[in-house]
């Protein structure tokens, strides 16, 4: 079986985001992070891979983005993955979320692999979705959110929660699965596994390489047109407490709480 | 002209609040742009003509129904896409949820359309319809405009209000589907099953909610004893990932599962604050939050928020609650 995982590189949380003036895009110099839901991804990998019921021969890290993304893939590799695919190419920046998952599948279609694992959501953009637009344009079948993943003969068992409680599907491969945080608890890379992670294969992809159309990519080929942005009505502010000295905090709890009839 | 075509989400014979809410939405802004709205159902035989005509109450024109595989995803692609190439709808609005996202995104790579999630708002812009998104923590609201012949919406749980617009009952249409070879890989072994403990947060005056800060399954003893303190109406309730992890009955979650809270005391311990939590509890009347992280975008809209060690405030609120109530 051949595993494919998409990762992403996403702003550091401690980054303060905000959209670029001139460009009306995601401000993503301050990027330097793999998308912590991802490592969950790569785990899955690892775990089918280490648990025996199927042969895994290969897991591959794919990524889309400018030159710095090559990060995302070093980590990729440190925790687990063979080798990487990076897909850069000036002609893809400012893509939707429908462009960007055609991309990424025509970067997959080269690959074909049995099962490709993603994290169920990015820190940055997009939520949810990226998943369901790749699988389509693969003509696979695809899962979202998924929080328990077990093989099943020739197929995969999947458990997620859904809107009336929690689904169990059987899904056959070739399969897209996008992955919930709490599927797995992801393992540190040894240092090893970090020096060595420069050394393992990575292949940079144009997107000519690939077979993508130029006409369905960037933001003159994406179907939504962002870069209008407005402020949301305005809050007023609540009151905040650092909490020094606690026996003064909890008094000043209670007394917030009284004033408002709520003890 | 420009019709809109919605999908709604049954479940033993009931269809989703989310979904009814985003049936109204579109009945209102078809209408704007001097449209209709349709509905498509999937499903098995408890989606009886008498049921499906109830979409005309919501203003719904049409209802197209297909027997298929419910809980799914991609055969209700194959069934919008088939209805889309024949009618020729231009935009397609969902609630949200987990199956919204997932048919939103693969019907917007089926037919090559522009996708927005998390839309907070719709609003007529001209013979278009434009899609409001809050970005960024709920700090910007992204428009997007679409181009080409579809543009898909899918809303932020909670949304679209459900509105009683309509009186005659809606046209029900048979769709028979063929369902692509990748919708028919995956099949529904069980739907739908509780875990845990039933514990009722929808009556609470008082819930004191515990996310992934309260460290692990037993954190949640500190929680239950502030409760408890607080005596009377109060109750207990968890996060999604604390849920998911197995620390605490799936009964007792706020947020994407479409439970929604407003209690007149809501205190958050060890939440960070995401939007699938905030959806499900930001209409409470008092926001107290306890976080040890003072960036968690919790406090962006809490109205008292505690920046400190949660293992040392909560016992001793606790504790002094339950000496004001004695006294």
């Amino acid at each position: 079986m051949k595993i494919c995982v998409l990762v992403k590189e996403v702003p550091d949380a401690a980054v303060e985001k905000r959209i670029n003036a001139s460009t009306g895009r995601m401000d993503r110099s301050g990027e330097k992070n793999l998308n912590p839901y991802d490592t969950h991804a790569i785990e899955a990998a690892m775990q089918l891979r280490e648990g025996g019921l199927v042969q895994v021969d290969e897991i591959v890290a794919v990524t889309m983005g400018p030159e710095s993304a090559v990060r995302a893939l070093h980590k990729a590799v440190s925790l687990g993955a063979d080798r990487s695919v990076h897909l850069s190419d000036e002609t893809l920046a400012g893509s939707d979320v429908a462009a960007t998952g055609y991309a990424l599948a025509k970067a997959l279609e080269r690959e074909s692999p049995d099962l490709v694992l993603l994290g169920q959501q990015s820190d940055d953009g997009e939520c949810y979705t990226i998943g369901a637009v790749v699988a389509d344009h693969l003509r696979m079948p695809s899962l979202t959110q998924v929080v328990k993943l077990d093989v099943d003969g020739d197929a995969l068992r999947l458990e997620r929660q859904a809107e009336y409680g929690y689904d169990t599907v059987r899904v056959r491969l070739p399969a897209v699965i996008s992955v919930g945080d709490a599927i797995n608890e992801p393992r540190y890379p040894s240092l090893k596994a970090i020096m060595g992670a420069k050394k393992k294969p990575l292949e940079t992809v144009d997107a000519g390489a690939v077979g993508i159309d130029p006409a369905l990519v960037g933001a003159d080929g994406s179907r939504v047109q962002c870069g209008e942005f407005k402020d949301p009505p305005a809050k007023a502010a609540g009151q905040i407490i650092e909490d020094e000295n606690t026996d003064e905090t909890v008094e000043k709890i209670v007394a917030w709480l009284e004033e408002r009839k709520l003890i | 002209m420009s019709d809109v075509l919605v999908y709604v989400l049954h479940y033993e014979g009931a269809f989703n609040k989310n979904s009814l809410g985003a049936v109204s939405e579109g009945v209102a802004r078809a209408a704007e742009v001097g449209g209709a709205c349709d509905a498509v159902v999937v499903g098995g035989t408890d989606l009886s003509d008498e049921l499906c005509r109830t979409l005309g109450r919501y203003g719904a024109r049409r209802v197209f129904r297909a027997e298929g595989p419910e809980g799914l995803a991609q055969p209700v692609v194959d069934v919008m896409d088939r209805v889309i190439a024949e009618h020729g709808h231009r935009y397609a609005i969902f609630g949200g949820g987990l199956l919204g996202f997932e048919i939103g995104a693969g019907l917007a790579a089926r037919r090559q359309a522009g996708v927005t999630m998390e839309v907070t708002a719709v609003r007529a812009d001209g013979d278009e319809l434009v899609a409001e998104r809050p970005i960024l923590g709920d700090s910007k609201i992204s428009v997007s405009h679409y181009r080409g012949g579809l543009g898909i919406i899918i809303g932020r749980i909670n949304a679209f209000e459900v509105r009683e617009s309509g009186s005659a009952d809606a046209e029900v249409v048979d769709v028979a589907v063929e369902y692509s070879p990748w919708s028919r890989q995956a099949e529904m072994v069980s739907r739908g099953e509780q875990r845990g403990a039933d514990v009722d947060i929808e009556g609470a005056d008082v819930l004191v909610a515990g996310g992934r800060g309260l460290g692990k399954a037993e954190g949640f003893e500190l929680a239950e004893a502030l409760a408890a303190a607080f005596g009377g109406n109060s109750a207990v309730a968890a996060t999604r990932a604390v849920v998911d992890a197995g620390w605490y009955p799936y009964a007792a979650q706020i947020g994407q599962t479409g439970k929604t809270v407003s209690p007149k005391l809501y205190l958050a311990a060890g939440i960070s604050g995401a939007i699938q939590h905030k959806v499900g509890m930001q209409s409470s009347e008092n926001i107290v939050a306890i976080n040890k992280d003072a960036n968690a975008p919790i406090f962006e809209f809490s109205d008292l928020g505690i920046v400190g060690d949660l293992n040392k405030i909560l016992p001793k609120l606790t504790e002094a609650i339950r000496a004001r109530k004695a006294g």
